[in-house]
């Protein structure tokens, strides 16, 4: 560390190179540092959110190498070589991906905070069971909690990013409107 | 974050045989770090007094599931999703399978490995009590070469294992010989998934003609580490399925557990779920040997 | 105010607000954020519950030079948390009263070494008897607050309860408990402050009540009006905690900060946060009830207890809530309701949603299911039978002038689970299979806004204006944090003014840009600051008729240019409005009675439960919610606003378990402190009945604490229903369950046929 409390990239910690987003990136950090540190300090990628530091919350969450991982428990060093993928890199040309536009139409973000390592798993799930069913969702999804939603339009968002393409409008709740004169 | 990255050696020799090399040259020293969940949430919480640490993460050697006549091999760095993914291992042994499925997240089963589980020594291990009852046998490495010992073997204590200071855990066999036995495994945790077992009980046996001949028992937070329960074994076996059998393989059970109070759970409540746990397997038994 | 005229955005299902920058990683929340030149700050804290300090020594292995350190003596202004009572202090000064009591703070720029200096601060105490629950401190063996250990009581009365008692065919008693209970928000408390003689301090953080810690900061630093600003960054879930909290961390942050020359953030890790902050009140609620012999209600009687923790914080508004809603939706000629709440030394406790509410639903909802049990009645017709109306008074004596209706909403719940069915269903099955299921149901209510005349006191002041761009922006204090508060103010404002959704934005939740519109707290934002907004709009509408022309009907064209005119002509465009309290509210403050509320919103909850008696694990089958909220301003939010609050409530009932040893929480980590997970959560029914209240914003009335009252009670009388065992204790665990159910049966017996 230098005197500004900022981390040192010197050539005193050797180099771990990985792939984010597509892009290749070289970092000179401990090797012990964690992924999610990386990201967010090295790379100011801060999409990635630190929920628990204990591999519970999965706000954490991102995609290495096809594979859903808390990046709160992985050294960098075992990220080397790897092709990782972030929230940031969900989005199209600077468009909401279907997952995303999903999400944005059926409430499953409210908060925020566990919504890029929801997206994370949902992402993972679909890219592995494109139509998964309610209970591989709830599984695909068990990693990642969700304080605000009750999950439920998780759920929903999920569903609606499987039907995408003939998906219906996403069912609001029944509505009663009851006009008393006044 | 109480954990200082710059305060830890982490060291990737990038082979097994430099691993073992390096674990020779300096026994006791290095701390090996696979999928580093368990590990790495003590880093954070600022309690990882391992200081040199050597990745076996990305060793192939290490990770491979090799089927033969006899067995099946599972590489100690194999992780939990590697296992759910094996359709050999899903048909022969879908008790770990299915205990594969129940550790944490779906994030922490793609680092989290077989390996790591055991060595780790939670008397609470998801996988153990499937590898008690499937007779399970670990093998260790170093320089020196390898040995055998059976999985019951492997822990002697709380968090303390048979491995000596230059050894690493090579692999895990599975004797393929479970094709007719009936198989259990219930897992009480505080919730459906994220959930540390409070109570888990696996079981394996060969039931002919109304009679127990072959009966194996594995259990998870009755006991300072794994155990087989040889007691309420000793009970079942060779004896016919009847009422007075339950009753004492219950005794057995009760007198051989010694299940704590935690920030979990009590003692009180892990006895109780115990015998509940084994007479559901018992019923299973009879209902399905009928 | 039309509520019958057809909406184009309120009503609508619009994109959430600031939804697409959640969406891509780009939300800024407090860690989110640098400053230049920033430094850590870290809390050295009591490791005893109650004692006074005897010294405080620095190792000498570490060169302090390089740290900020602050204590109470550092303190400028007053060494109090300004809240409601003068009782916290920022810095424990000599004496501590709670585990976890801020003593010292430390800044360094480096984390790593920051955390070893706290390891280096070595703190030696002289150890008090302390007071760990409701029961030592009302024996007061051990004075630890005030006189008495009594943070606040109340005593509510409505006509005369103990000449009902003589006449009663029943008379029912019965004690219920709720624990404590974490709020988890997924974002930990953080802030980042900085602190210049020109400016003053500046906090940015992650907050619910921008003027609450402004407030405490000026007192802290004694500091005028325009030498404080605070700037709510983008919170990450606060459902109360963040309500009072954020000022104990700003204050500290902000000492440091003006310490040491440099902007110092402070970021709890999750062992600390759930360690050291705020959480729900403990409660012990006893009743005894008298009925005639058709189980018509004709006195209750309440003793309603709190655990307070070491400082007063919120519990006296705490209180009055659980006291207001002790008594259910009933109607009854007699009653009274004796609230208090004691301090103990546990760490204080403070807003969590329902605020009170929560655990005397909990008592009420059991309590009835009991009532009935003893009395041989169906729990669905007593509650039918003793169901409040418009015209009765309800326990302040207020005449409830809105419509009622609780019929309508049991009906519809009733037949949207298929209650009686499944009851017999269950009836029969359980008799031959280990998991037991059962359906239990909940009544309630939840007030809206702030307690009798709570809101005058408030004063809030918001409305909008009209930038040089020509986008209109909602000015207020109130914050988003996952509910909606961006959305459906831009609805209002949109819908009021007859423009788009994408011309209004909402102005920065800075101090030194909004006015103060009041908390985000209370159920209040969609009712009273919404309606403000909304008169707010309509006031320039007239003005801009009045002196720019615009016509009796309008385009948004037209309604753009009259701005432009206007603003050429007068350099700024605003309107202001300040709440005016509906006619005819009466609330005496000291006999608790007259208008408790403005508006009410009305419940039906019911939960299908399944024990399993091998493992005694009790979970949610399915959950369906009937609610009457006035008019639902958009549907999505509204729903999401009552999955999660059901989801909250579930925990509460049988997860959530904070677990105390010596005043501090063990089981401060998350892989300890249990909530559901997606594999967890029941399905959730939602239905809304709309009986849009005049006074709200569009006629919405508050809607975002109700669903946290009822699932509790639920949960615990279907558990009732599927083993015919009775449990009054929330968190209701396994471990509890068999207890319960097992423990008459002693272990060597088969628990299985």
């Amino acid at each position: 560390m230098n005197a500004n409390g900022k981390a040192r990239t010197d050539a005193h910690w050797p180099a771990i190179r990985f792939t984010v987003n597509g892009e290749n990136r070289t970092v000179n950090v401990p090797p012990m540092k964690r992924l999610l540190d990386v990201l967010r300090e090295d790379l100011h990628l801060t999409g990635t959110k630190e929920g628990c530091g204990e591999g519970e919350c999965g706000s954490c969450s991102v995609r290495m190498n096809d594979e859903l991982v808390n990046s709160c428990l992985v050294p960098v060093l075992q990220a080397a070589n790897a092709e990782i993928q972030t929230v940031e890199g969900l989005a199209l040309d600077g468009e909401l991906n279907p997952l995303q536009e999903a999400f944005l139409q059926n409430g499953g973000a409210q908060c925020g905070i566990c919504t890029p390592g929801m997206l994370m798993a949902a992402a993972q799930l679909l890219a592995h069971s494109p139509h998964p069913s309610e209970a591989e969702i709830r599984e695909g999804l068990a990693g990642n909690l969700c304080r605000c939603t009750g999950f439920v339009r998780i759920f929903a968002s999920v569903a609606a990013a499987v039907g995408a393409a003939e998906s219906e409008p996403a069912k609001e709740p029944a509505m009663e409107q009851t006009h008393h004169a006044r | 974050m109480r954990g200082n990255a710059e305060m830890h050696e982490l060291v990737a020799p990038g082979s097994l045989g430099a691993v073992l090399d390096l674990l020779a040259a300096e026994p006791g020293q290095w701390t090996p770090i696979a999928g580093g969940t368990e590990l790495m949430v003590a880093f954070s919480a600022g309690r990882l007094t391992a200081v040199k640490l050597v990745n076996l993460w990305g060793i192939p050697d290490l990770r491979t599931i090799e089927v033969t006549p006899q067995g099946i091999a599972i590489g100690a760095a194999a992780t939990f999703l590697d296992l759910r993914k094996h359709a050999g291992l899903n048909a022969e042994f879908p008790l770990l399978a299915r205990a594969a499925s129940w550790i944490g997240s779906i994030a922490n089963q793609s680092r989290a490995t077989l390996g790591g589980n055991l060595v780790n020594g939670s008397p609470a291990a998801d996988s153990s009590p499937a590898l008690l009852a499937y007779d399970a046998e670990v093998e260790t490495i170093s320089v020196r070469g390898r040995r055998k010992v059976p999985y019951s073997e492997f822990h002697t204590s709380y968090k303390r294992n048979v491995l000596a200071a230059d050894e690493l855990l090579y692999a895990i066999h599975l004797p393929r010989r479970f094709a007719r036995h009936r198989q259990y495994l219930r897992k009480v945790g505080t919730r459906r998934a994220m959930a540390i077992a409070k109570v888990a009980i696996g079981a394996t046996a060969l039931f002919e003609q109304g009679m127990i001949r072959e009966i194996r028992l594995g259990a998870a937070s009755l006991a300072p580490y794994p155990v087989r329960l040889k007691q309420t074994e000793a009970a079942l076996l060779d004896k016919p399925l009847t009422r007075e059998t339950v009753l004492a393989a219950r005794s057995a059970l009760l007198a051989e557990v010694q299940p704590i109070d935690d920030i979990r759970s009590t003692a009180e409540y892990r006895r109780r779920v115990a015998v509940n746990l084994l007479e559901e397997f018992l019923l299973e038994l009879r209902r399905e040997g009928l | 105010m039309n509520t019958h005229a057809t909406t184009r955005i309120v009503g609508a299902p619009v994109p959430r607000k600031e939804g697409v920058d959640k969406l891509v990683g780009r939300a800024c929340y407090v860690d989110d954020m640098e400053r230049e030149g920033m430094w850590y700050g870290a809390t050295v804290r009591s490791t005893i519950p109650r004692g006074l300090i005897r010294s405080i020594a620095f190792d000498r292995r570490i060169d302090w030079s390089e740290f900020t350190v602050v204590t109470a003596a550092d303190i400028g202004g007053e060494n109090i948390i300004q809240l409601i009572v003068a009782d916290q202090p920022c810095l424990a000064d000599g004496k501590v009263n709670h585990c976890e009591e801020p003593i010292l703070l430390l800044a360094h720029p480096d984390r790593h070494k920051l955390r070893e200096a706290i390891g280096g601060v070595k703190i030696e105490y002289d150890p008090l008897p302390p007071v760990f629950s409701i029961e030592e401190s009302e024996r007061q063996d051990q004075v630890v607050w005030g006189a008495d250990n009594l943070l606040k009581s109340f005593l509510l009365e409505k006509g005369d309860v103990d000449s009902a008692w003589a006449g009663a065919a029943h008379i029912v008693e019965g004690e219920y408990r709720t624990g404590a209970q974490e709020h988890l928000y997924i974002e930990n408390q953080g802030v980042i402050a900085e602190y210049s003689a020109e400016d003053g301090v500046t906090v940015w953080g992650s907050l619910q009540c921008p003027y609450y810690v402004f407030k405490a900061l000026r007192g802290i630093f004694d500091l005028p009006e325009d030498k404080v600003r605070v700037v709510q960054t983008e919170t990450g879930g606060a459902f109360g905690g963040k309500e009072d909290y954020p000022s104990v961390l700003a204050c500290h942050a902000a000492l440091l900060a003006k310490k040491s020359g440099h902007p110092v953030k402070m970021v709890y890790d999750r062992m600390e946060d759930l360690a050291a902050t705020t959480k729900r009140h403990p409660a012990r609620v006893r009743h005894r009830t008298a009925l005639d012999k058709d189980g018509k209600l004709l006195a209750i009687e309440i003793h309603l207890d709190t655990d307070g923790g070491a400082y007063s914080t919120l519990s006296s508004t705490v209180l009055s809530r659980a006291t207001l809603h002790s008594t259910g939706p009933y109607l009854c000629p007699n009653v009274r309701v004796r609230a208090c709440s004691w301090a103990t030394n546990h760490v204080p406790y403070g807003a969590f949603r329902g605020f009170g509410a929560p655990q005397a639903v909990f008592a009420m909802e059991r309590h009835m299911d009991e009532i009935a049990a003893v009395t041989g009645m169906d729990p669905v017709d007593l509650r039918r039978k003793n169901f409040l109306h418009e015209g009765e008074t309800n326990a302040t004596e207020q005449l409830m002038r809105e419509p009622i209706i609780l019929d309508k909403l049991l009906d519809r719940a009733l037949q949207e689970c298929d209650y009686y069915s499944k009851r017999l269903q269950f009836a029969r099955e359980n008799t031959r299979n280990p998991v037991k299921r059962g359906m239990g149901i909940a009544a309630f209510y939840h007030g809206s806004g702030f307690t009798g005349s709570g809101e005058v006191y408030l004063n809030s002041l918001a409305g909008v204006d009209v930038t040089p761009e020509g986008k209109v922006r909602v000015l207020v204090s109130n914050t988003e944090f996952g509910q909606g508060t961006n959305t459906i103010l831009t609805q209002i404002a949109s819908e009021a003014l007859g423009i788009e959704y994408s011309d209004v934005t909402m102005a920065a939740p800075d101090t030194d840009m909004v006015p103060n519109s009041g908390p985000t707290v209370a159920s209040r934002t969609s009712m009273v600051v919404g309606r403000l907004i909304e008169r707010a709009c309509q006031q320039l509408i007239s003005l801009l008729r009045e002196q720019a022309g615009l016509g009796a009907k309008h385009t948004r064209e037209e309604f753009l240019a009259a701005c432009e005119r206007y603003r050429a002509a007068h350099g700024e465009l605003s309107s202001m409005c300040r709440y005016e309290a509906p006619p005819g509210i009466y609330w005496d403050d000291q006999k608790y009675r007259g208008e408790a509320y403005g508006a009410y919103a009305w419940a039906i909850y019911v939960a299908q439960v399944a024990v399993d008696t091998v493992t005694y694990s009790a979970e949610v089958e399915d959950f369906w919610a009937v609610q009457e909220v006035g008019r639902v301003l958009h549907p999505v939010l509204a729903a999401g606003q009552i999955e999660g609050g059901i989801a909250q409530g579930i925990g509460y009932a049988l997860y959530e378990k904070v677990v105390l040893d010596g005043g501090r929480m063990t089981n401060n980590q998350m892989t300890n402190y249990i909530m559901p997970t997606a594999e967890d959560v029941p399905p959730i029914h939602v239905y809304f009945e709309q009986i849009p209240f005049r006074y709200g914003g569009f006629g919405a009335k508050g809607l975002g604490e109700l669903p946290h009252d009822g699932p509790a009670p639920a949960i615990l009388n279907a558990i009732r229903d599927a083993t015919g065992v009775s449990f009054n204790s929330i968190p209701l665990l396994p471990e509890d369950l068999y207890a319960g159910l097992a423990a008459s049966q002693p272990v060597e017996e088969p628990a299985l046929p």
